[in-house]
């Protein structure tokens, strides 16, 4: 089928190339163009018929006239896998960035990637450690689980990335993650800073890194992830390995996404982005988990970028749809310069209650975070209420909880980047801040955890 | 023309096929793998087919081969305990087929066609049967007897009727004009069976939370819609819904979710016990399992496989509960098509026949009276989820057009951690007078008055909160504050339920009317004391009132709960004597 070259293309409209009668052409089928100064670029079969094939092309179409040569290659997108991708460094498309040889593949697999069988999955239920107090009491990571970061520019999402990366761990093993690092659209100077960081810490050993930068194709950050997650699947899948994907900055690729979809003269949803953006993402996000009789594990952390902090904004707004929680990150502690500024209120981990508890983390787990939730949004609300009537306005319940709060983000979510503090010292933590508050109002904590933790009660 | 075509034309999963004989919905095979499709378009000899499976590879050119049936299901014993895709698949049986991932060209039967089952007459020969006429039982669960009916449009005198064991595709009755009766049927999706004729609504779904049987009963028959934007707690309330209401069946359909969330349910349900039987809740449940990255196109043909089953099970006479989670991805499954169909949108790109399909879809629940004259009842509780929130957007309109409970679902009060995060002050149900009477005699004859009084409370906090939110709550007068107070308890000790303790998870709507009146008695207990010179301190710091609201963490609460209002008033009696 492949080999035969055409030379029939009646348009060039942004991304897409819009050809005439061919052979019969396979929907998704990968086709390289050769152009008249022989250079070489590569697309993919949006849609086909007998009359019109259009071809979207990763490359960009800067250059391509009508006289460029089109190949059909008689199959869908594959990258080669092979465990020689531990270590590294590809571009947007899959190709050597480090200098190195090509992957020597075991097997070529289709980028797609299918859909797990529900009935197939297992339900993640091992506790991450982060070493983050904000995530490891209030949105609890569990190994197969995917949750974001929801950020906004300017905003030091990227460390907490990286920090996350560095420390996490399943609590009482040493089992590390193999990291598979996914960059779209982000800026050189973001990209140096998370390789030098693997580099130092000698993680980039243990990572591959798939990278599309601000000035690659735009079009070719619609498969870089895709790449990433299939070469995840590999490893965790027919390899064993537990495998942490980080990709950023999914508003890259959404916007990605969009410019195809105004190429196409789709009809557009919200904000001009595609009608099938929720499909679209669910078919990244959703390869993440643990399937039946399989070692390894996907746990993804995703990356986005919230324009104009807009929580409701289509992008943020359709992951949070399809993920399991989020963590959100504020302006507003950032400019208090507490790090991680981590804003728990609107943060979330849907699969917390499978990993928390006396047999994975500790027995008061659940209690004490959900008391150490409520005392800070009240102790948050109650800031807007002494803005007008002053403190002296305020019980005694409401002054404590007031002071909490500031507590809270002073101790509690603050620490430095290479923090590292076990659940247990968490989780003490927190009952040594929650002393402060007179134990009657503390009405989410069970009496038997106040008896055994309370600071009052223990040597 | 023959049934057999080629395709011109592959667009994501909509393909175009020329040179085929072919009416709208029939179901297709595609490309030599013989992907399963349906006709959605025809225009001069193209016939468009929405692909519920995956169309990469798949060429211009090869066969199309029309089956000239419409989407059907299969209906009959094995039904139950199935977890199904979107087109009626079970999960296990592909998993078997195709390993962990789902790969396509697979078809698989509904359920085993082999297995026998003990079919029980109930008609002798010569009796003449109608239409959906009940032939014979199966004891399919411990907890279900399926009983098998003629089907829609076929009626007859018995010639012959078997007894015994067989499987679902024998012959178990021959009717005196030869058509013969098995226990399998199929019905097209898109066709809602047929009854007799629908009744009003009289009795609640008793679902065991205390904010909806309580101030938002639905009824059973009716439809409820429950909106709320992502981590407000729509799927915990549709699991909750599945677990515990009184409904004699439930239909479950995850319609464009996540997958660990669906696999979290398959883990849990087999494990869970029905409060009402007894029995294991898997054996009263079919479940369906369209995750989000699976075909889109099957999940548009989801929620119709779900419905088709509970208007089946409807018609052996029983309360059915469908719940789907969520309604906003099967709206956006169509709006994909549309959008791959070129036709002209309405608002915000879903297409122009967004509402009537919404509202087609909640139609088909409803108190019938079925077609042997027997009752039966389809409940439909539909998630929306719409973006950022907003329900002005016209997935949650059309919903809401067409619904007569709401149950809004509030982020403000999902970080608070107050859950069910469901908001009293705009959510509605327009059932209790029709429900009423039925909690008149199967209650307390005061049901109405209790409910009234605590909603009114309600109100009132909100209109106290504004000025509290600009004077501070302690420049209000003592009684006020009281009010402040009770409204407090309502929201921490009654509406607030946590659905994953083992005794709050479930609150029998009996002890629900208990602890409403304890609250009351709180409030005139607290009003009579601080009249004869009592303390609003000490009245609302009384330890009596703290364990009253603890016990309802405790098994045997509804036993305890009388003695424990009891020894709170006297404690707040005693706040008097003390000053």
């Amino acid at each position: 089928m492949s080999g035969k070259e055409y030379r029939t293309i009646t348009d060039v409209k942004g991304p897409l190339v819009f050809l005439n009668k061919t052979e019969p052409v396979a929907f998704g089928e990968i086709v390289t163009l050769r152009l008249s100064n022989g250079t070489i670029k590569n697309g993919q079969v949006l849609d086909t018929s007998d009359d019109l094939v259009i071809v979207q092309v990763f490359e960009g179409t800067a250059k391509i006239d009508r006289e460029a040569g089109v190949t059909f290659m008689g199959d869908v997108f594959k990258l080669p896998v092979s465990t020689e991708l531990v270590g590294r460094i590809l571009d947007g498309a899959g190709r050597p960035r480090d200098g190195g040889p090509q992957i020597v593949a075991d097997e070529k697999a289709d980028i797609i990637g299918a859909a797990i069988n529900p009935y197939s999955r297992q339900s993640p239920h091992d506790f991450i450690q982060t070493g983050i107090s904000a995530i490891d009491c209030c949105t609890t990571l569990v190994r197969g689980q995917k949750l974001p970061i929801f950020s906004a520019s300017g905003l030091p999402h990227n460390d907490i990335a990286l920090q996350i990366a560095r420390q996490a761990k399943l609590k009482g093993s040493d089992e590390e993650f193999i990291v598979v690092f996914c960059a779209m659209g982000i800026t050189a100077e973001e990209y140096n800073f998370f390789r030098s960081d693997l580099e130092r810490t000698g993680a980039l050993e243990n990572a591959v890194l798939f990278v599309n930068l601000a000035d690659d194709p735009a079009v070719e950050r619609i498969i870089t992830p895709r790449l990433a997650l299939t070469a995840a699947e590999y490893l965790a899948f027919e390899k064993d390995y537990h495998v942490l994907v980080i990709y950023t900055d999914m508003t890259n690729y959404c916007d990605a996404l969009r410019q195809i979809g105004a190429a196409r003269e789709e009809v557009p949803g919200r904000r001009g982005y595609p009608g099938y953006m929720y499909t679209d993402l669910a078919m990244l996000y959703e390869r993440a988990g643990i399937v039946k009789g399989k070692k390894g594990s996907i746990t993804q952390f995703p990356i986005l970028t919230m324009p104009g902090d807009d929580i409701t904004h289509p992008i943020p707004d359709l992951s949070g749809y399809i993920t399991e929680g989020q963590i959100v990150i504020s302006r507003e502690l950032h400019q208090q310069g507490i790090y991680p500024p981590i804003n728990v209120l609107p943060s979330l981990s849907r699969l917390m209650g499978s990993c928390i508890g006396e047999k994975t983390t500790r027995e008061d787990h659940k209690s004490v975070s959900d008391q150490m939730y409520a005392a800070y949004a009240q102790g948050r609300e109650l800031r807007g209420l002494v803005a007008i009537v002053g403190e002296d306005a305020l019980n005694e319940r409401d002054k404590q909880l007031l002071v909490f709060s500031g507590v809270f983000e002073d101790k509690f979510l603050r620490q430095t980047r290479d923090e590292d503090r076990s659940i247990e010292e968490t989780l003490d933590l927190c009952w040594s801040l929650m002393s402060s508050i007179d134990t009657k109002y503390l009405v989410r904590l069970d009496q038997k955890w106040i008896e055994k933790y309370h600071p009052e009660n223990r040597e | 023309m023959s049934n057999e075509g080629v395709i011109y034309r592959i667009s994501g999963p909509v393909v175009t096929a020329t040179g085929m004989k072919a009416a709208m919905y029939d179901v297709v095979r595609v490309g030599e793998e013989g992907l399963m499709g349906e006709v959605i378009e025809l225009h001069g000899d193209k016939a468009v087919i929405q692909v519920y499976e995956d169309t990469s590879g798949i060429r211009p050119g090869e066969p199309v081969l029309n089956t000239e049936e419409t989407l059907s299901v299969s209906l009959g014993p094995g039904l139950l305990t199935q977890i199904y895709d979107g087109i009626q698949r079970p999960l296990a049986t592909l998993e078997e087929v195709m390993g962990v991932f789902i790969t396509r060209g697979v078809d698989a039967d509904a359920f085993d066609l082999e297995r026998t089952w003990k079919f029980e007459p109930i008609v002798a020969k010569g009796d003449s049967l109608e239409s959906g006429q009940v032939i014979g039982n199966v004891q399919e669960t411990e907890t279900i007897v399926h009983k098998i009916m003629v089907p829609p449009g076929m009626s007859g005198k018995v010639k012959s009727i078997e007894s015994g064991d067989f499987n679902v595709t024998q012959t178990v009755c021959v009717l005196d004009d030869g058509s013969e009766l098995q226990m399998m049927q199929k019905w097209p999706v898109r066709t809602p069976r047929p009854y007799r004729q629908k009744y009003a609504p009289d009795t609640p779904l008793v679902t065991g939370m205390r904010i909806l049987d309580f101030l938002f009963p639905l009824a059973k028959g009716g439809a409820a819609g429950i909106p709320g934007p992502f981590g407000s707690g729509k799927t915990v309330t549709q699991q909750s819904l599945a677990k515990y209401s009184d409904a004699q069946l439930v239909v479950y359909i995850g319609c464009g979710e996540r997958g660990n969330e669906m696999t979290e349910v398959l883990d849990e349900f087999p494990h869970l016990i029905d409060p009402n039987t007894g029995k294991p809740l898997m054996e009263r449940t079919v479940m369906i399992a369209n995750t989000s990255n699976m075909p889109v196109a099957a999940r548009e043909a989801s929620v119709y496989t779900g419905i088709t089953i509970a208007e089946y099970f409807r018609d052996m006479g029983y309360d059915v509960a469908l719940m789907a989670d969520s309604t906003s991805r099967w709206a956006e499954a169509m709006r994909e098509i549309s959008s791959r169909l070129e036709e002209m949108p309405g608002e915000e790109g879903y297409p122009a026949y967004l509402s009537s399909r919404i509202a087609e879809f909640y139609e088909r629940a409803g108190r019938v009276e079925t077609l042997n004259g027997d009752d039966g009842s389809v409940t439909v509780i539909g998630a929306v989820s719409p973006p950022g929130g907003d329900i002005s957007e016209p997935v949650s309109q059309g919903t809401l057009r067409i619904v007569k409970v709401f149950w809004g679902l509030d982020a403000g009060l999902a970080r608070q951690r107050h859950f069910p995060a469901i908001n009293w002050l705009n959510s509605y149900s327009l059932y209790p007078q029709s429900l009423d009477q039925w909690f008149r005699d199967n209650i307390a004859q005061d049901f109405p008055e209790v409910r009234t009084q605590i909603s009114g409370l309600l109100q009132v906090e909100a209109e106290l909160q504004e000025i509290v939110q600009l004077v501070g709550s302690d420049a209000l007068p003592v009684d006020q504050q009281l009010t402040l107070e009770v409204a407090r308890m309502i929201r921490e000790f009654f509406l607030q339920q946590n659905g994953f303790h083992e005794v709050d998870a479930y609150c029998d709507i009996h002890l629900q009317y208990k602890m409403a009146k304890a609250i009351l008695s709180f409030q005139d207990a607290a009003k009579s004391a601080m009249a004869n010179g009592g303390q609003l301190n000490d009245v609302v710091n009384i330890p009596a009132r703290t364990d009253l609201m603890r016990g309802r963490f405790e098994k045997g609460y509804i036993d305890t709960i009388e003695g424990m209002i009891k020894s709170m008033n006297e404690e707040i009696a005693n706040t008097v004597e003390e000053n």
